[in-house]
């Protein structure tokens, strides 16, 4: 064999092995995420975590309750106000418009998808905050549900257009109208797809802050209603993790550790729904 | 498995709904300053009114002015009174003013993480001038060893940290310097946001105190209690009559002495600086928000009744968290302010 | 029987075409009317954001003109406002990210794509997958409690001791500051890089390869000069989706940057991004002029964010599309 060979061949292991490398490197971020807070936090994920609200700056013994609370009404705001839009917007893209009108929807919802988690929450303050002179959650609801929009909306499009010709032309051969073969036909062909769209869309908005900052502000206390400032998990983790009380730091790593693995469970939780099956009907 | 999450979705809805009216909520925002001592004060009170509930978010004195006066929040906080363009665009939006109620009596002190020096240090109005101007930099200046005979200081290089955002406790620290500092005054000036010379930001009291607590080498500013919940070492400052002062109750107390007699009626006061050999330099008070006027008047007599309780019990919660108590003519002088708000 | 679709004969204003009452009873027209008023109400939404931004920040926009993007004076109580640090900060950070992302990413991506097997492959894109959907404020966390103490104790005074001469590594040792927020971005967008980049890798012909194996090429050689070639445009896609995605990010940088408004060379200085200035101002800017500012920020970022996106958009679609030929074998 050449030298010339030799070394050729010799680059070709090292560098092949040195992707390995990146690719453990990379997973590993994961795990070492994990791990830290289960150490850190799992210890806090207490009784106390779960049913107390915080106590006065200084005192221990308090729990993030409220705030998970908080957190479970925004998202379902958010599920309320985003789902319906960008699903039954899907439908009008994939089953009814012309493609001068699907090109602008689908590039009005790319634009959204691409805002900053931020630049929404600007939005959110001068739409829902201000006029109403008031923090909310349903202000933090609006903010977390225009991200769901996009991701809903372009998902659910590609798997209802994934859905194969044939079923759609059986129904019309039967007789079934449009609205009654996307009903009865396209929609639930398509059912695990969505499903795992919205799945994904809520766990992408569940662990969002910055829009929070300027709509739902806080509150030590339960919430009452919708139309009160509320504490959120995000937040929390946000504010706790940068003071300098350690018991702050511990709720910080037991908050962040519940949420990260709530997301964590969706996601898989989306990602089996989707590969168990492909557009069957449902019988 | 459908019908299921319907029946959730409806049960939390009307939970959701059920909760709207439980309690009262009144929403209040600002300084940091007095964080602990209102988050205790609010616990206790709903405590004792348990349909009330007075919700303070600790985002800074700037905050607090900035909301209250968007009416986004029903009351604020401040360490740094509103000036006269704040007040005036507070009644040009409203229609009637706002007026300040002082709460506690709190103190700016210098904390700082030197590794291997737990000593309470000395600073000169000087050295602390110097430090936030830049001039000053490694901990073995001579203007820190000084006043410091016979404390080891590294030559490292100070961590300079400060506010990030608009604060009142920056307000106090810079209404100090102004007055010791003819070079800070005409430099950097005084204000709850400033041009920081140097230094690193952190937001809120709570964070400042945290990015002192791990940095080494740093020295940042904090209201009291904070450097004493986080055990962190805060050193004594020169006041007026050449003395090193400690900041406790008793030396804040005395920096109020002078203003409470001579109380202005909007209570808009500044105690940095005071005389007296006793006074804390950096000592200052920190005021309530409250509008003239309440629409709803259920909202107006709940702080009302708050105000009320904070000028007479509450008072007796300040002094285990080391805010000063107010002075007695103070207290009486609000008393009567207090029924003009409508 | 299903209902009909025929088409009910109506007497209407034209003949031949149908009353709008009378095609409101087909349910189909109702339909379509509903989940068209949807759509659009998608369109209207963004076109009322960027209307808002637009508004919002009318007043400094008027007063600053181009010099917001040239001062660097971010003064609230002498109301000037430029936006220069915060531009350099969040553009420092995003490169110092992909300068760390980029390699590490498409070496994974090529492992991922290339050498392991689909099984091995699969479970390591699942996980990848799972790191994109970390919240930023967990990164925070991570950022602020393993990476600055990491970056203070050992990194940072190892650059100064090393390279201290270089501008770039001068000043003290924060913890916080660019590089750590770069660190730390970089470990962010390091599962947008991979996920797409496999994606486009495995879309490769075979034939690419097999054509440049059969003609003597190593292993290496053939992935590194014929497939990652190939699929040049969509990497370069997957580039501009992480840069995107960085310029955003707000909670993880505004817990390690710094927070201090500075045009700095050094890389160990503390800093600022847009996000991150937003986050800390927003809710206490008082005056108008200063909460336009931090609104015309936001529109700033809104604008690279958005063309960055139609890059990466345009990118990765030519990959899938059309081959760009064949590399140096």
């Amino acid at each position: 064999m050449s030298p010339r060979l030799r070394w050729r061949k010799f680059v070709s292991g090292f560098m092949l092995t040195m992707t390995g490398v990146c690719a453990m490197v990379a997973v590993s971020v994961l795990f070492l995420i994990l791990g830290y807070l289960a150490i850190h936090g799992g210890a806090s994920v207490n009784w106390n975590f779960f049913t107390k609200v915080p106590v006065p700056v200084g005192e221990t013994g308090g729990g993030l309750a409220n705030a998970i609370l908080g957190s479970a009404k925004m998202l379902l705001l958010a599920t309320l106000f985003g789902v319906p839009i960008g699903f039954f917007g899907a439908i009008y893209l994939a089953e009814f418009s012309g493609s001068a009108t699907a090109f602008v929807v689908r590039y009005a919802a790319d634009l959204l998808n691409g805002v900053p988690s931020i630049v929404i929450g600007i939005f959110a303050y001068g739409l829902v905050v201000h006029p109403f002179k008031q923090y909310s959650t349903l202000a933090g609801g609006f903010a977390l549900g225009l991200m769901m929009i996009p991701i809903t909306l372009r998902s659910t499009e590609g798997f209802l257009r994934g859905v194969p010709n044939p079923l759609r032309e059986a129904a019309m051969a039967l007789g079934a109208s449009k609205w009654k073969t996307i009903a009865t036909v396209i929609v639930p062909a398509a059912y695990r797809g969505i499903l795992t769209a919205i799945l994904l869309a809520f766990a992408r908005v569940a662990g969002e802050t910055a829009p929070l900052l300027f709509t739902a502000l806080g509150n030590q206390f339960w919430s009452p209603g919708w139309t009160h400032p509320t504490a959120s998990l995000p937040v929390m983790i946000y504010t706790y993790a940068l003071a300098p009380y350690d018991d702050w730091h511990r709720q910080a790593w037991a908050a962040g550790l519940v949420l990260l693995v709530l997301i964590l469970v969706i996601n898989i939780v989306a990602r089996a729904i989707l590969s168990r099956g492909i557009a069957v009907p449902r019988s | 498995m459908k019908r299921i999450a319907g029946m959730l979705l409806v049960a939390l809805a009307v939970a959701g709904v059920l909760w709207a009216d439980s309690a009262l909520s009144i929403t209040g925002a600002g300084a940091t300053f007095p964080y602990p001592m209102y988050s205790k004060w609010f616990d206790e009170y709903h405590k004792k009114n348990s349909n009330l509930e007075i919700n303070y978010q600790s985002i800074g004195s700037g905050g607090g002015i900035k909301q209250v006066t968007e009416g986004t929040v029903d009351f604020g906080a401040t360490d740094g009174p509103m000036n006269d363009d704040q007040l005036k665009a507070y009644q040009d939006k409203h229609g009637f003013g706002i007026l300040h109620f002082p709460t506690v009596l709190g103190a700016d002190v210098p904390a700082y993480n030197i590794p291997g020096v737990t000593a309470e240090l000395n600073f000169t109005q000087d050295a602390i001038a110097g430090i936030f101007l830049g001039k000053i930099t490694k901990w073995d200046d001579p203007a820190i060893a000084g006043p410091n005979k016979g404390v080891n200081l590294p030559a490292n290089d100070i961590v300079v940290v400060h506010r990030s955002e608009g604060s009142g406790t920056t307000y106090i620290w810079t209404d100090y310097l102004s007055k010791v500092s003819e070079e800070w005054k005409t430099k950097v000036g005084k204000g709850a946001s400033v041009n920081w010379p140097v230094g690193l930001g952190a937001k809120g009291n709570e964070s400042v105190a945290g990015t002192i607590k791990n940095t080494p080498n740093s020295f940042g500013y904090v209201e009291l209690i904070y450097a004493i919940q986080n055990n962190m070492p805060y050193g004594r400052v020169r006041n007026s009559s050449g003395v090193f002062v400690k900041a406790d109750l008793a030396s804040v107390t005395a920096a109020a002495a002078g203003a409470s007699k001579n109380m202005p009626d909007d209570f808009r006061v500044s105690i940095t600086d005071a005389p007296g050999k006793t006074a804390y330099p950096i000592s200052s008070f920190t005021w309530l928000l409250v509008p003239a006027k309440f629409s709803d008047t259920t909202k107006r007599d709940a702080i009302k009744g708050f105000v009320k309780w904070m000028l007479a019990d509450g008072q007796n919660y300040t002094e285990a968290l080391s805010y000063a108590k107010l002075p007695k003519e103070v207290v009486e002088k609000e008393l009567k302010a207090l029924n003009s708000v409508q | 029987m299903a209902t009909t679709t025929t088409i009910v004969p109506s007497a209407g204003p034209v003949a031949g075409s149908r009353s709008f009452l009378s095609r409101l009873r087909e349910r189909d027209e109702i339909a379509r009317m509903i989940t068209f008023l949807f759509a659009a109400s998608v369109v209207l939404v963004t076109v009322l954001l960027v209307f808002e931004l637009w508004q919002g920040s009318v007043l400094a926009r008027h007063k600053f003109g181009f010099n917001f993007f040239r001062t660097s004076v971010w003064d609230p109580i002498f109301e000037q406002f430029g936006a220069l640090p915060f531009i350099y900060g969040t553009l420092v950070t995003a490169t110092l990210a992909l300068l760390i992302a980029v390699p590490l990413g498409i070496g994974a991506a090529i492992f991922l794509a290339e050498l392991a097997p689909a099984r091995v492959s699969d479970t390591l894109e699942f996980f990848i997958d799972l790191l994109a959907a970390v919240p930023s404020v967990i990164y925070g966390v991570l950022g602020v409690f393993i990476v600055v103490p990491l970056m203070r104790q050992y990194v940072q005074p190892a650059l100064k001791h090393s390279l201290g001469f270089l501008p770039l590594f001068q000043g003290p040792a924060y913890g916080v500051g660019f590089l750590t927020a770069g660190i730390v971005l970089a470990i962010m967008v390091i599962p947008y890089i991979i996920s797409v980049s496999r994606e486009v890798l495995l879309s490769v012909p075979r034939d690419q390869r097999e054509a440049a194996l059969s003609l003597g090429a190593t292993r290496w050689e053939s992935t590194w000069r014929v497939v990652v070639p190939f699929a040049r445009a969509g990497i370069f896609g997957s580039i501009f989706l992480a840069l995107a995605r960085a310029l955003g990010e707000t909670m993880a940088v505004t817990m390690v940057i710094g927070n201090t408004p500075i045009v700095s060379t050094s890389l160990l200085s503390p800093g600022y991004s847009i996000a991150a200035v937003i986050a800390n101002e927003f809710t206490e800017a008082t005056g108008e002029l200063h909460t336009q500012s931090l609104i015309e920020l936001g529109l700033v970022l809104f604008l690279l964010t958005f063309l960055l996106n139609g890059f990466a958009r345009l990118l990765i679609v030519t990959t899938s599309r059309r081959g760009s030929g064949m590399g140096n074998v």
